[in-house]
């Protein structure tokens, strides 16, 4: 087997076995970078030079018997929204901070080097995290490798993408609506959003604070584990990340294969309704029956609050936070500064005019306005509200079943250039995931099959706060019955 | 509307930087003198994706300070972002507390000419200070200095129960030796430690339905010593005045709203910053970046506790304990450590009285405090040390005169005041027969004087006495002196 060919994990393996050196795993990751991103292009910035330096440091300390941490060597990918100070840049796909280099190392930076992984290069994402096809990005759009003509998702499409077009073993994304479970879900890629607070956001360049969680990519739900015990816990530079005390990190990997059992699972027909294509309900009421044949009951739920209202909550809490947080950029202390201006506030205007793309302008128009005196109320504090319900509505659920599935996108991957045009449409890839960010649980996305087209499909797992450790034996059961991690996306077979 | 005369209705939002070693957000130093922008971090300076942590100090400080202004501290409050952009505000947010601050409610009483007010106080709420913009005289270009930027401040909002500018002044000085008192805050002006925003409206009587009316509201901000304040707020009501009688249906608080000002220390005026219509909307909304702030009961308690006696509380408790006149215990007040200083001294003291006590303070010890610019923890003396000299004089061993002598040689080597007095042979002598000899040699030397005293002039008196204080080098107990010549010249 090709070493790109291994998982994370049985790379791991092999590396500690010293079947394999860190130079040999990094060197084979960053060949088909080489070989397939100038067609994906799932990677904004790559360090070649500094990730071999760095496997080779590995590779002594692996030799000299030392222990190099749960990641000793392994090669990840990091989106591009995660400060690293080792001078490639941090840009959020934007063209604001195009040129910036952040002078310190995100909170799950640190942990992925204490952790002896490889940090090979940035990828690609819609700006500032805002969109679900990466078409956002202020650069370049990324392809989806089962289908170049079609999008990864987003807004974490280049490290979906990465992890498919198995480039890398496994990366990080954000997920503030979806972002990591619906580009996992369009490229056939396990990816995980972890409940807020688990993962310190410390370093990751906010797009809606109270939404935004750090969680892995990777190709089985082994290694979405392992990338996970290596970034969760507690970060005191994050006040909103759980001490370990009140929740300790478990061991995700210890009992992975063990079954949950007896299984009640919530299936909400919100998620079946209007807007779901038909082959993507058959590919995933088909993994439900996956399920029921290994005695996991299915118990129909109602979500009430969680689809159409959750979007539109979705958007004025995201929207009105992101108008925040995006406040910073104005060319004064980093980032573009316009070149032309007659005055200060002129300087602002330029700066923003022309740092940021369309999307993100239109989201901090909405924000803005959503925030402002006379309208408050209306919006931003009526959306709290029923944030709440939307929260209730699982806590309601989850008394009676122990997770909730359903399909992750309405559509598997659709064409570049699509829903460009129409915002609306492209906001509705979020219906049926941004109400687990709304309640701040847990929510998985595996790869649950492939429509006619050979597009994969993603099966929607979520599960109350704090509960990863029960998520990834649930979405284990299902991969044990199945074979989807094997199959590559064509892309990769063309392979010298 | 009735004529009656205006009423100035005044309220004060004072902003005062806590006294604690590092910033409201993040690790750095507080620090005023440090090279610019060399107290800073990526969280202070906003960078891309840093997150706020709140000071636990600056929770505790504000909680004290809103205790002693008879507050509470209600069980929940929450961080709100407010935004503006400029320049010297790196996230173009400030992080404030909105409509749950950590302290609602409480007064302060101001002493002014013999007599106390109350003003109270709306709410004590925490922020963060932004940085210094500064336009160098060449005109190039504007420099901005991040230091001060995510200092913790403290805003202290009261009611418009102020009525004279005098009366804004007092409560600027009151509220700071309070803050000082409570070492919540060292409020050094020429630092910008404290800045002021008075409110100003003139009460114009009532109208049909006997409710109040008012003149517009005006805001002076960023007044930096209390001169500015009380001048600032004069000007302000002399101005609503005129614009009053001017045109007395226009100028009105319905009509014009409220108004922001600035404030010309060189030309004592006030001038237009913004207008009612171009008030800016600050978009606040919580904070989510941090959590909120439940202060736990027994932490609240224990901050209680520990608060010091109030310098309002000890100066009246001054004046009936010790019979101190007003003055002497508003000036034994004012400072927390000269206060605790002269308790000890009296107590320590086995002869000399409270009243004597304070006269030793005023112009002894606190004169070397000012001449020396030092803080009364600086000297090299303790209360038992002025107990021991005033005490020689009370008891006649010394005279007063050489009483200060005696306590400045103290300051100096740091022996004791007995230790003095044996080295230098200052003890006074109230050995009659002794003195009889030095009184009749004065009464001969100085014919003219005695004369005089004879003739009736009580005057002359004190000549004699001091020509015999000189002739003893001092030592002379002037007491034992006086009855002599009295009995010499008249008997």
């Amino acid at each position: 087997m090709a070493t790109i060919d291994l998982t994370a994990c049985r790379m791991r393996d092999a590396l500690r076995a010293r079947n394999l050196s860190a130079v040999e795993a990094a060197g084979a990751c960053l060949e088909a970078i080489d070989r397939l991103n100038p067609g994906i292009r799932a990677f904004l910035s790559t360090d070649a030079q500094g990730a071999r330096r760095r496997a080779e440091e590995i590779d002594k300390r692996l030799d000299a018997g030392e222990d190099v941490g749960l990641l000793a060597g392994v090669p990840v990918a990091v989106k591009d929204n995660m400060c690293t100070d080792d001078g490639q840049p941090t840009s959020c796909a934007s063209r604001i901070l195009e040129n910036w280099r952040a002078p310190y190392n995100a909170h799950v930076v640190e942990r992925l080097l204490e952790e002896g992984a490889v940090i090979v290069g940035k990828t690609n994402m819609d700006e500032f995290a805002m969109g679900s096809s990466t078409e956002n990005s202020g650069f370049e759009a990324t392809r989806n490798p089962w289908d170049l003509d079609r999008v990864p998702g987003g807004s974490s499409g280049g490290s979906a993408a990465a992890v498919s077009a198995r480039m890398v073993p496994m990366a990080l994304g954000s997920d503030t609506g979806g972002s990591i479970r619906q580009p996992a879900a369009l490229c056939g890629v396990v990816g995980l959003k972890p409940t807020y607070g688990r993962v310190s956001r410390y370093g990751l360049v906010a797009f809606a604070s109270s939404l935004d969680q750090i969680g892995p990519f990777g190709r089985t739900v082994e290694d979405a584990a392992l990338l996970l015990q290596a970034t969760a816990g507690h970060d005191p530079r994050d006040s909103t990340s759980v001490p370990e005390a009140d929740q300790p990190v478990p061991d995700y990997l210890a009992a992975l294969d063990e079954p949950v059992a007896p299984l009640r699972i919530g299936v909400p027909k919100e998620f079946f309704g209007e807007g779901l294509d038909a082959e993507v309900e058959k590919i995933v009421r088909d993994a439900l029956a996956v399920y029921a044949g290994l005695g996991a009951e299915l118990v129909n739920i109602d979500l009430p609050h969680s689809t159409d209202y959750a979007i539109a909550t979705y958007y004025i809490v995201a929207t009105s936070e992101a108008s925040s947080n995006l406040a910073r950029y104005d060319g004064v202390h980093y980032g573009h500064r316009s070149s032309d201006h007659a005055d200060m506030i002129d300087m602002y205007m330029r700066s923003r005019e022309e740092g940021f793309g369309d999307e993100v302008k239109r989201r901090i128009m909405l924000g803005t306005y959503a925030l402002s005196a006379g309208y408050y109320d209306a919006y931003y504090k009526k959306a709290l509200q029923v944030r709440r319900l939307i929260r209730q509505d699982f806590d309601r659920a989850f008394e009676k079943v122990d997770c909730i599935m359903g399909p992750t996108s309405p559509t598997a991957a659709f064409r570049q250039g699509e829903k460009t045009d129409d915002p609306l449409t492209m906001y509705l890839s979020d219906v049926y995931t941004a109400s687990c960010n709304l309640a701040a649980i847990a929510g998985v996305s595996i790869p649950c099959g492939f429509t006619e087209a050979g597009l994969p499909v993603g099966l929607q797992i979520l599960s109350g706060v704090f509960t990863e450790e029960r998520l990834l034996r649930i979405a284990r059961m299902y991969e044990r019955e199945t074979d989807w991690p094997s199959r590559a996306p064509p892309v990769c077979g063309e392979a010298p | 509307m009735s004529g009656a005369e205006p009423i100035p209705t005044i309220g004060m939002e004072v902003h005062l930087h806590l006294a604690t070693h590092t910033k409201m957000f993040c690790a750095c130093a507080v620090e005023y003198d440090a090279p610019p922008n060399s107290r800073v971090c990526p969280v202070c300076l906003g960078m891309p994706g840093v997150l706020p942590v709140m000071n636990r100090k600056a929770v505790e400080l504000a909680i004290r300070m809103a205790l002693a202004l008879n507050g509470t501290i209600p069980d929940f409050a929450k961080w709100d972002r407010k935004h503006y952009y400029y320049p010297d505000l790196p996230k173009n947010y400030q992080i404030s507390e909105y409509d749950q601050p950590l302290g609602v409610g409480g007064y302060l009483d101001v002493p002014l000419d013999g007599e106390t007010f109350r003003v109270g106080i709306t709410r004590v709420h925490l922020e963060e200070d932004a940085g210094k913009l500064m336009h160098p005289e060449d005109g190039a270009c504007s420099v901005v200095d991040l230091n001060r930027t995510g200092t913790p401040l403290l805003e202290v909002v009261s009611e418009p129960d102020i009525h004279s500018a005098e009366q804004a002044r007092a409560y600027g000085e009151t509220l700071r030796q309070l803050a000082v008192y409570l070492a919540v805050g060292d409020c050094n002006m020429q630092l910008g430690q404290m800045r002021f925003e008075p409110n100003i409206s003139l009460q114009i009587g009532t109208d049909e339905k006997g409710r109040p009316r008012f003149t517009p509201i005006s805001e002076i901000k960023n007044l930096n010593s209390f001169r500015s304040v009380e001048r600032a707020v004069a000007f302000e009501i002399a101005r609503h005045r005129q614009e009053y009688e001017d045109d007395p249906d226009g100028y009105t608080l319905e009509r014009l709203g409220k108004s922001t000002r600035g404030w010309l220390d060189d030309r004592e005026e006030t001038f237009l910053q913004r207008s009612k219509e171009e008030a800016n909307d600050y978009r606040y909304f919580p904070e989510p970046d941090l959590v909120p702030v439940v202060p736990d009961r027994k932490w609240v308690d224990t901050i209680r506790a520990g608060l010091p006696e109030l310098p309002e509380h000890r100066r009246r408790r001054f004046i009936k304990e010790y019979g101190l006149p007003q003055y002497d215990a508003g000036v034994l007040t004012a400072d927390r450590e000269v206060a605790d200083f002269y308790e000890e001294y009296v107590r320590s003291a086995a002869n000399t009285d409270a009243k004597t006590a304070a006269n030793w303070m005023m112009q002894d010890v606190m004169r070397i405090l000012n001449e020396r610019k030092v803080a009364i923890a600086e000297i090299r003396i303790g209360p038992g040390d002025v107990a021991e000299v005033s005490d020689m004089v009370v008891t006649g061993t010394i005279n007063r005169s050489t009483g200060s002598d005696v306590f400045a040689k103290m300051l100096e080597s740091g022996k004791s005041a007995a230790e003095i007095v044996e080295e230098e042979n200052l003890a006074q002598t109230s050995d009659e027969s002794e003195l009889k000899a030095v009184v009749d040699r004065v009464i001969a030397e100085n014919p003219g004087p005695a004369e005089d005293f004879r003739g009736g002039k009580e005057r002359a008196l004190g000549r004699l006495i001091g020509q015999a204080m000189r002739a003893t080098g001092g030592k002379a107990n002037p007491k034992v002196v006086r009855e002599i010549l009295v009995r010499k010249l008249r008997g």
